[in-house]
């Protein structure tokens, strides 16, 4: 455990005083953390916002997530299951940017070796990785969702905050979010031993982000409402996708491969 | 200490390392020598368990490769070819790293004491990529030694190294020698090698050659003493060509080189016999042949087997 903590906290140190990581880090929690409280702030403001509401198609779907408000507020509660389908997203991007960087950036300063000599197992120094990349993705994604929810309950009608507040949310931020970060971060490490460039890693390793792409569009044109049975299905193949994937990703980091393959 | 048998790598069709023996004691610097893609940093990655051989065996402080690898990387300090450093981080974090995954006891104590010993304490808290090549050279030797290991791999440790730079690291490693600490030494640097090992093996996939650096010179020039007469030597050749314990002899200029066996016992009668005929002598020394001259003959002597 100890070569564990180890591990992790010098990524940390190492990652974190990468600046574009660090940009990376920050900059999607903070924008989509302050874009939809900017949002419900101007609102009120702005004209034919709630015409989309008055398609029949769409009122069908949402139809009972709106029992009881009017077309506005209804309005409102979808855009703001919107915004939290948004925060999917940040579970998958931040570890991919931090594991990309991890690994190839101990292949770009030849480190893996030396660190490789040391007692310490494939299992651990992957373990390691993985929680070096996972943690913050979480903790990011924790904060900008409770920065989001409280800014939410200030400026949003109560009648609005309530419908909206469901615990599908909670369900989808305290759990799904978690297990994406896992299948976001194996991935970036099976494609991570691959390749040499970090940029490449990072960019092969986000097509993880397309599934989530299509379902958040396909809620905002109206083909799927993602409901709580749809969250748990969800979190359930991400589940298995993450035992497989942790399991792939020990069984291809070959220490012997990737020594004598990296250049 | 070190014991290997048909010790061999390959990689597909291609054999790094073609059954490699050797046997290296408790105490000794071995010079690994041999060119660039010899295999010497292949055997000392299957030394150090982060390769596994193709066939073979190995033991290490009597751990067997590919069976006890966790207690061997425990035991065994490596300097890998490039430093490999986290340049972000500081000496001093760069470190403890290290000595924390070598489960290193007193992490502080082991730290401070080789930043100290590498005259590197005064730049600790200062992140490891503004250092000289030199400097992190000699991080990473530190970074080999925290946890005391009884044997240690060094792969060209002064490579790219300025002259200063590597006289600290030979006289670290000479340090390390009087400290009773086995040593396996790959490097290009035959003077290095020459100073420092008390044995040396000439490598390039297979073990050409094994001695201490002195005997090599003589199986390969044998012991050669060198007459400087007043005049040429041509003369005088074929007088010391006749005495019956001259293995060999050859005339350049004023200078008559002559292969012995025993020279300590055979020069007065060479002497005498050339004063004898004539000749004026004006010193007499035995040729000194570099570690280097003996490597390149080797090497030389292999080409057409390699062609």
């Amino acid at each position: 455990m100890d070569k564990i903590t180890t591990i992790v906290s010098k990524e940390w140190a190492e990652v974190f005083k990468n600046k574009l990581v660090l940009f990376s880090v920050l900059f999607l929690p903070i924008i989509l953390a302050i874009i939809p409280l900017g949002m419900l702030i101007a609102f009120d403001r702005i004209e034919g916002f709630e015409t989309e509401m008055n398609d029949p198609d769409m009122m069908r779907l949402v139809g009972q997530m709106c029992v009881g408000l009017s077309p506005t507020d209804c309005t409102l509660v979808y855009t703001l299951n919107l915004f939290v389908l948004m925060f999917m997203i940040l579970p998958v991007a931040i570890p991919v940017t931090i594991a990309a960087y991890s690994i190839v950036g101990e292949k770009t300063t030849r480190s893996l070796e030396p660190l490789l000599a040391t007692p310490i197992t494939t299992v651990e120094l992957l373990v390691a990785k993985i929680i070096a990349a996972v943690v913050p993705a979480i903790i990011a994604t924790w904060l900008a969702f409770g920065i989001f929810l409280a800014g939410a309950w200030l400026l949003a009608p109560p009648a609005v905050f309530a419908v909206f507040f469901d615990a599908l949310w909670l369900l989808a931020i305290l759990v799904v979010a978690p297990l994406l970060t896992v299948l976001a971060t194996c991935v970036a490490v099976i494609v991570s031993s691959r390749v040499s460039d970090p940029r490449v890693a990072e960019q092969l390793s986000a097509v993880v982000i397309l599934p989530l792409i299509l379902l958040i569009v396909g809620q905002s044109v109206g083909l799927v409402l993602i409901d709580r049975q749809l969250m748990i299905v969800l979190g359930l193949i991400v589940l298995v996708l993450d035992i497989i994937l942790v399991y792939l990703a020990i069984r291809l980091f070959q220490r012997e491969t990737i020594l004598t393959r990296w250049k | 200490m070190i014991h290997t048998e048909n010790l061999t790598k390959s990689f597909g069709d291609q054999v790094a390392v073609d059954r490699l023996n050797l046997d290296i004691a408790e105490g000794e610097v071995f010079g690994f020598l041999g060119p660039n893609g010899a295999g010497k940093t292949t055997t000392i990655r299957m030394l150090t368990c982060l390769i596994a051989p193709t066939s073979g065996r190995a033991r290490v402080l009597n751990y067997e490769v590919g069976r006890d690898d966790e207690q061997i990387r425990r035991n065994v300090g490596i300097l890998t070819e490039t430093p490999g450093m986290y340049d972000r981080l500081s000496a001093y974090r760069n470190l403890s790293i290290f000595a924390r995954l070598y489960e290193v006891e007193q992490v502080d104590y082991q730290v401070e004491k080789y930043l100290k010993l590498l005259g590197l304490w005064e730049r600790r808290d200062d992140a490891v990529g503004e250092f000289s090549k030199g400097m992190r050279q000699k991080l990473a030797i530190g970074r080999a030694l925290l946890h005391e290991p009884q044997v240690l791999f060094l792969d060209e440790p002064t490579a790219a190294l300025d002259p200063e730079a590597s006289r600290l690291v030979h006289d670290f490693v000479a340090e390390l020698k009087g400290r009773g600490r086995t040593i396996f030494l790959c490097t290009h640097n035959l003077d290095e090698a020459d100073r420092l090992c008390d044995r040396v093996a000439v490598f390039k996939t297979h073990l050409r050659v094994l001695d201490t650096p002195g005997r090599l010179r003589q199986q390969v020039y044998g012991r050669q003493v060198a007459f400087h007469l007043g005049g040429p030597a041509e003369l005088f050749l074929s007088q010391v060509k006749s005495l019956p314990f001259v293995d060999q002899a050859e005339a350049k200029d004023a200078k008559l080189i002559v292969t012995l066996d025993d020279p300590e016992s055979r020069n007065p009668d060479i002497v005498r016999a050339l004063v004898g005929a004539g000749a004026d002598i004006q010193f007499v020394g035995e040729l000194r042949y570099s570690l280097e001259d003996v490597y390149l003959q080797l090497m030389k002597e292999d080409a057409p087997a390699a062609g």
